[in-house]
Order: C-alpha cells, then structure tokens, then sequence
C-alpha cells in the first residue's frame, strides 16, 4: 500500500474544494464586475461602505 | 482651500478655477469677495448639493485619483415620470423584503470619485436603501422603500450631482447574459481543474514512460485520468458537439466538427486503452484542449457582446417622456402612455414623441435625423409633425394621431430590422478552412489507418488517432476570435465600437463606401461659412441673435461673448425674416435678403453678387444693414467637415470607391459633391429609397454605408457593413455593425486599415497554427509521436497564436 493512494485523492478533493469555491464565487456575483471595486477603496477611509443590496444573486 | 482643483485648462496663473468643475471662469462671472467661484449656476447648484449633504469629501477622492475629465452637469428635470405606477411596472421590481429596486443609467460617471459620490445617496435621501454603481456599464442599482421616498427624488438627487439618471431597458437581456456568463465561467473552471490534475497525473506517466514505473500505479494513474476526464469530456465540452451537431445539420463544416472529431477520438481510444490496459492515452491533451478552446470561446462572447453594450446604454438615453396636456395641467408621461388625441407640450430643445398636428404656437422643427435635411422647417397650427424630429424655437401644443410603432420613425424601425433579417450571414475565413480542413484530417487518419495496417497492424489505431488528436485545430480555433477580441479591445479604446468580427472580415476587402452628406461629410449644423464685408459687425450681429433660438441665429451667435462694445437694445424679433435693433442708438437690421429689401434697405450691385454667389454654392444668404445700408452679407450652410478630404483620401488608396447618398437637396449635395472630389453621388432620397439603392448595390459589390440619421438606418441595415456616425440617432445605434464614438470622418480610415491589418493576424495566427498541425500530421503518419510531444506541442501552437494576438498592433 504505497502513499499515492492517500495522497491522489487528498490532491483530487483538494482541487474540489477549489472548483466549488470558484462556483460559490461566480453564483454569488462576484466575477460579474471585475471593474468597480477596485474603485471603492477610494472611499473607503472613514465613512462606513454602504450595504450591499441582498439580492445581487439571480434566481436560477 | 484643499477642494479646489489645480486643473486649470491651460494653467494660466490668472485664470480663476470652478471650485466645481475646475475649468476657468469667465472672468465677467469671477466674485472678488466670494470663497468659492463657479463658471456657471449649474456648478454652483451641484457644488451648493454636494456641499449640504456632508459630501466634500467627493473633491479629496477627486483629487486623489485625478479625475480626467470634469463632472457633468444636472439637467435640472424633475422625474415625475418615474413615480408614474405604469413606468413602476415596466422597470421596477419588488425585493423579497417589500422593497423596490430599479437600474438607472447614469451619465457622466466616469471616476472613483462619482462612484463614491453615488454610492453615498443613502445617506442624503431618506428612504434609500442602498445605491450601487457598476462603473463599467454606468449602471446603478437603486433600492428604495417605496413608502418613504419617491424614486423621483432619488432621480433628481442623482441629476443634482450632474448625473442625469434614465431608466435602463435592457435588464432582462443582461440578467440573461449575466447568467450565461457565470454558468460558463463554471464550465471553464471545472475543465480547467481536470485539465491540470490531469497534467500532474500524465508527468507521472511520462516520467515513468521514460524511466520506469510499475504496472501497479501506471493502470491507477490511467484510471484516474480517465475518470478526471469524464466531466471535463462530457460536460464542459458539450458547447462544440452542440455546434458540431448544428453545423452538420446544416450542412455548413465550421471549425467545432474537426474539435468535437479530435476530442472525441482522443478520449474514446484512450478510454478503450485504459480498460484493455495497454496503449497510449491521451487525457491530459484532450482535456488541455477543452480548456483552452472554452477560455477562446469565452473571450469571443465576451467581445461580441461588449460593443453591442455600449450602443445598447446610449438607447437607455432615448427620450422616455413627453409633457401631457391635461385639463390646463402639465404632467410628464411616459411616451408609451400617449394615445391618439392625447394633447402634448412641446418646448423649445424637445424631441417630438410621436406623430401628429400641431394646434397651437409656431416654431421652427429640426428634421435633420428623420430626413437629413440641414434647413429648419417651420411648422404653425395645422402643421404636421413627426416623432423623432426636434422642436427648435418656441412652445407648441401637438395633438397626437399616431404613437409607437405606427408613426414614421415605427415603420423605419420596422424595415431596418426587416434589412437585418434579410442579410446573408458571413461565413468566417477560419470556418471557410475548416470545411477542407476536416477532409484532409479524415483522408490523412484513414490514410494513416490502411498504411500501418500494412506495416504493423498492432499500432495502426494508435497513430491513427493520434493524428486525429495532434491536428485537433485548438490554435486554429483560438485564432481568429483572439485576434478579433484584441482589435476590437484596441478599436474601442480609440472610440470605434465594432459589433462583431464579421464587419472587421468584410471590410477589409474592398467595395463602395456610401456616405450619408448630413452630419457625416459635414459637420450636421448651420455655421457661418463665408463672412463678406465689416468684420467690426460680427459681434454686433452675434449679440442681436443671442436673443433668438432658431438655428440661423445660433449660427450668427456662435463664438461670441458679450462685452460692453456690442451691448444692443431695443431688440425685434421678425420670426422667420430676421430682426432689427440698435446699437450705439444706431439701427441694425440682420435678416433675409428679401426682409431687408422689405424694410427699406437697398442691395447694391456688390452685395447682390455676394447673395447669388452664397445661393450658388448651395448656402443661405443673410444681410446685415447699419444705419438702412448693407454692412456685410453672410452666407450659412452646413461646412463639410475639416478632415473630410483626408478620410476620403485615405479610404480611396484602400481600393474603396467613395458616394453620397443623402436626402438632402440635390443642389446641396452637388456642391459638396464638388468640394470633395466625389463622382457618384445623389440627393433627395427619402430612407426607403436609400434602403432599396444600398441593397441594389449590395447585389454585386460589397457595400458599406456610414450615416448618422434615422434616415440611414435602414439603409445602414441593408448595407454588408453599417457604420453609425458620432452623434446619430438611436436606431442608427441598433442598425450599425460599427458606432464611431469619436466625432469627425478619421475614425472611417481608421476602421479601414486597422480592419485590414486585423485580417493580417488572423491570417498570420492561422498559417502559424495550421504549420504547428502539419509538423504534429507529418510525425503521426510516419508513427514517431508520442503524446508526450502532442501534450507539447498542443500548447506551444496555442501560445504562439495568443502571443501573436495580443502583441500586433491592429488599431
């Protein structure tokens, strides 16, 4: 019983959990605008950022 | 005074700054006393909101990331509009927790700073819940309780900041695209996971290819492939068997049928090798190509749709409202509420919004979108006017007959999506290859196939589909949308907006360019073009005819300021002849020939020839009179724009012939005609005609039609490329292959070359491609490749073509 047994699907599930936390990225909107966050910082100093709108998911 | 911005134009050290905009006051304007100095009272209104509202900080913000251009200024509309419940409807929706949200586009953002700004809406108008802005798109996404505030004040809270807001009309199409998008963002995620655990799976082969592995783990790292696979084959890949199934269907070869080929064969004689447990396997290039033909696809939907974006937001910026008259009372309406009767209020600036009779007032309408005439057409009770013409001088009352889709500019509509329809579909210089492509690469495995059964019956599969998997064209099928993503990327930083790849293929061959006159060839307003006689009574003039809107007068008053030399009094207007009044206690009078005949001033010889020399070349004569005498004559036309010589010039050494088609009078269109140099050419053609002659034409010869009016639309339709000009209409907008962002004629040639030399690199991107194909061929048949070098190769032709792509110089 060699350690390649363990350590492939140690390797497979770890790639998994990648693949499901890009899902989870994508679903929940965060690869839609790639553009204005990185705007937001400007103004982010003091005043508290605004909330974000709950529903920024689309009904599947 | 840390908000004031150092960003003077020019930088001269006496130039007082807009503590708003930044630009110079005039200096008529500057107050000593004052702290703070506008340029004008929209600066001091929006300075004067932003400033109440605990904003300042938007000016720091400003200052920080150097803003490039200057904040917008508010229409100062009131948005009733919006709160009416029919608009709620169309474009509101509720949220799950009783509020209301709606998108609104938003002119003039352009910075970190209008983000902030916007995003801070909340906190000013009560009742907002959340305000976010996708500066990309220009959108914002507004949620409001609709028991605690009225979207209207939000819509003039934004406008007051000098973002005007419109309701946005394509929020199903892009939740749509949204949606596709994401769930081919999975795609490409899952098949690139499997293609990189493959990758480390298959360097283990291969090490052990070389140096010796035991059988043990050789069958379990096989097994694992081919189960890493299955996803990855099966699923993700689905997007070219469903092409390749369609293209078959249709009998039309493109590129997906040799892709759908190569990954199928690949897979399936690897997964029969991996059960018989003998034999190559070749998942880690099968599921390597998959990945990389998704990412290629990706990036040419993504191209396709971002231009199409652009025009589709100036449509949000179409005119959503008319002014209802009712019952004595003024309300605003949506346009789509106005029916037949409905009586509406027109005011000097505003678009007529359907078609109808005008019963009270008399005013001058521009025609110029809907016909392409350049002369104001003057319009009294019983006149008829129709949507999409601009009511240019007073108040008129207007009876609707006909909304929608029935009016004039309904029907055009109509027609241009009828010519769109009817346009043959291009068919792809890399689709045109593949069809022979994927013969050769059938004839050559076959080939492959009978000669090894011959010499070593054991191993003629397993070169076969080698092949089959080394000429799977991924760089031919990453060619061609790379290349066109990058230009089209380059075109649009330079303010041309291209559609799709298809109009970048057509003209780069050659054909007839068709030009609208109105508003393309020229610059589409009156101006003075020749001024003979008292150059000392140019101010005089223009400070009379500040006093007037009609377009001749705007002409006469351009370019001047008002200074104590050319005060005027007593000022007359005689609509549609001219007017008198006095400067210096002198009388003026500025006006037609004939209504300075009529008021007793006599026309010498001199400036009788001056008047028939302006009507000659096509222009509208006016006489200034001082003191009952001539003192000068103007000629006003339309001026043929400055670089117009040029363009033509360049668009003619690409092997275009250059024509006019416009429904301009035909003695107007001659004589630009004659200024340009053009030999084909014709004038008073309604948009039908113009439709009917650009599709005769597109008969035989590729055409391409650039035009900025209504009247071109569907001419533009029609054409093999429609280009909309800088400043045309939102049909033309939704008709043109190609919107030019960018004022004047240049961005044309532009569009000509940087399309010729697109073709260069995907022309290049395909010889390179197709030479890596007939290498890896030429190793297959002679049975000497290893899918250690197809897994090589397969990459290193991709990035060759990517590299090729991105690094060419195109626009």
């Amino acid at each position: 019983m060699s350690v390649v047994y363990i350590a492939l699907p140690v390797a497979l599930l770890l790639a998994l959990a990648g693949v499901i936390a890009f899902i989870w990225a994508v679903r929940s909107g965060q690869l839609d605008d790639l553009e204005t966050p990185g705007l937001r910082i400007f103004g982010d100093d003091d005043a508290p950022p605004p909330p974000t709108p709950p529903e920024s998911k689309i009904e599947e | 005074m840390s908000e004031t911005p150092a960003r003077g134009a020019g930088g001269a050290a006496a130039e007082t700054a807009c503590s708003h905009c930044g630009l110079p006051v005039p200096a008529g304007l500057v107050e000593p006393a004052a702290e703070h100095q506008f340029c004008c009272s929209g600066c001091r209104v929006a300075y004067q909101v932003i400033r109440g509202a605990g904003l300042e900080q938007y000016y720091a913000i400003r200052e920080r990331v150097d803003a490039p251009s200057r904040p917008a200024l508010g229409s100062g509309r009131r948005y009733q509009e919006l709160d009416d419940p029919a608009f709620l409807e169309l474009y509101a929706r509720a949220t799950p927790a009783g509020l209301a949200t709606i998108e609104l586009y938003l002119e003039g953002v352009h910075c970190a700073a209008c983000l902030w700004l916007v995003e801070r809406t909340p906190m000013v108008v009560p009742g907002v819940a959340s305000c976010r802005l996708d500066i990309g798109r220009s959108l914002a996404t507004v949620i409001w309780d609709p028991a605690a505030t009225q979207l209207s004040e939000v819509a003039a809270f934004l406008d007051s900041l000098g973002y005007p807001a419109h309701p946005y009309q394509g929020v199903e199409r892009r939740d749509l695209e949204r949606r596709s998008d994401r769930a081919f963002l999975i795609r490409i995620a899952v098949a690139g996971a499997v293609a990189g655990n493959i990758m480390l799976l298959a360097f283990a082969l291969y090490g052990g290819a070389f140096h010796g592995i035991e059988a043990e783990f050789s069958r379990l790292f096989r097994w694992a492939s081919l189960l890493l696979s299955l996803p990855s084959v099966l699923w993700c890949a689905g997007v070219f068997y469903r092409g390749a199934w369609g293209s078959l269907r249709t009998r039309t070869i493109h590129m997906d049928v040799p892709i759908s080929v190569g990954i199928l064969a690949g897979f399936s004689w690897g997964a029969a090798n991996t059960v018989r447990g003998s034999g190559e396997v070749y998942f880690d290039s099968v599921t390597a190509l998959v990945f990389l033909l998704l990412v290629g696809r990706f990036v040419q939907r993504r191209q396709q749709r971002s231009a199409a974006r652009a025009t589709e937001l100036l449509f949000s910026l179409a005119p959503s409202t008319a002014r209802l008259v009712e019952g004595g009372a003024v309300r605003e309406v949506p346009v789509a509420a106005l029916r037949p009767g409905a009586v509406v209020e027109l005011r000097a600036g505003d678009s007529v919004p359907a078609d109808g009779v005008v019963i009270e007032g008399s005013s001058t309408l521009d025609l110029s979108l809907l016909t392409g005439e350049v002369r104001p057409v003057e319009v009294a009770p019983g006149s008829p006017a129709h949507a999409g013409t601009v009511n240019l001088a007073s108040r008129i009352l207007l009876e609707v007959r006909s909304t929608g889709e029935d009016t004039r500019v309904g029907r055009l509509l109509r027609l241009i999506e009828e010519s769109a329809r009817r346009r043959a579909p291009v068919v792809q210089l890399a689709d045109r290859i593949s069809g022979w492509f994927v013969g050769a690469v059938l004839a050559l495995a076959l080939a492959t196939l009978l000669i090894w059964l011959r010499l070593d019956p054991v191993r003629a599969v397993d070169h076969a589909v080698a092949l089959l998997i080394v000429s799977c064209p991924c760089a031919l099928g990453l060619a061609t949308p790379l290349a066109v993503a990058a230009a089209i990327g380059h075109a649009a930083r330079r303010g041309i907006l291209i559609k799709g790849g298809d109009a970048l293929e057509l003209l780069a061959r050659r054909g007839r360019m068709v030009l609208d006159k109105t508003g393309t060839l020229t610059e589409g307003r009156l101006s003075v073009v020749r001024w003979t006689g008292d150059e000392g009574l140019r101010p005089v003039v223009a400070a009379i005819e500040a006093h007037s809107s009609h377009p001749v007068a705007i002409a006469l008053a351009a370019g001047s300021s008002l200074t104590k030399e050319n005060a005027v009094a007593d000022v007359v207007s005689h609509p549609g002849r001219g007017m008198t009044a006095s400067w210096n206690g002198r009388p003026v009078l500025v006006g037609s020939p004939g209504f300075a005949t009529g008021m007793g001033v006599e026309i010498g010889g001199a400036w009788q020839e001056a008047i028939e020399a302006a009507v000659a070349d096509g222009l509208t004569p006016v006489v200034a009179a001082l003191d009952g005498r001539v003192a000068a004559v103007a000629a006003l036309g339309d001026p043929i724009r400055s670089d117009a010589r040029r363009t033509l010039d360049r668009i003619r050494r690409m092997g275009w012939t250059v024509e006019v088609l416009s429904g301009d009078h035909p003695g107007s269109v001659a004589t630009v005609m004659r200024q340009l140099g053009i030999e084909r050419g014709r004038g008073g053609a309604d948009p039908e005609t113009k439709a009917e002659l650009v599709r005769e034409a597109g008969a035989t010869r590729l055409v391409a039609m650039a035009g900025d009016g209504i009247n071109d639309a569907a001419a533009l339709a029609a054409a093999s490329v429609g280009i909309g000009v800088h400043g045309g209409a939102e049909a033309t907008l939704a008709a043109a292959d190609v919107y030019l962002a960018r004022p004047g004629l240049a961005p044309i040639a532009e569009l000509l070359e940087g399309s010729r030399r697109t073709m260069r690199v995907i022309r290049r991107n395909l010889a390179f491609s197709l030479l890596y194909n007939a290498a890896a061929v030429s190793l297959a048949v002679a049975g000497v490749m290893h899918p250690a070098l197809a897994a090589v190769l397969m990459p290193a032709s991709s990035i060759t073509v990517v590299l090729s792509s991105y690094r060419a110089r195109t626009f």
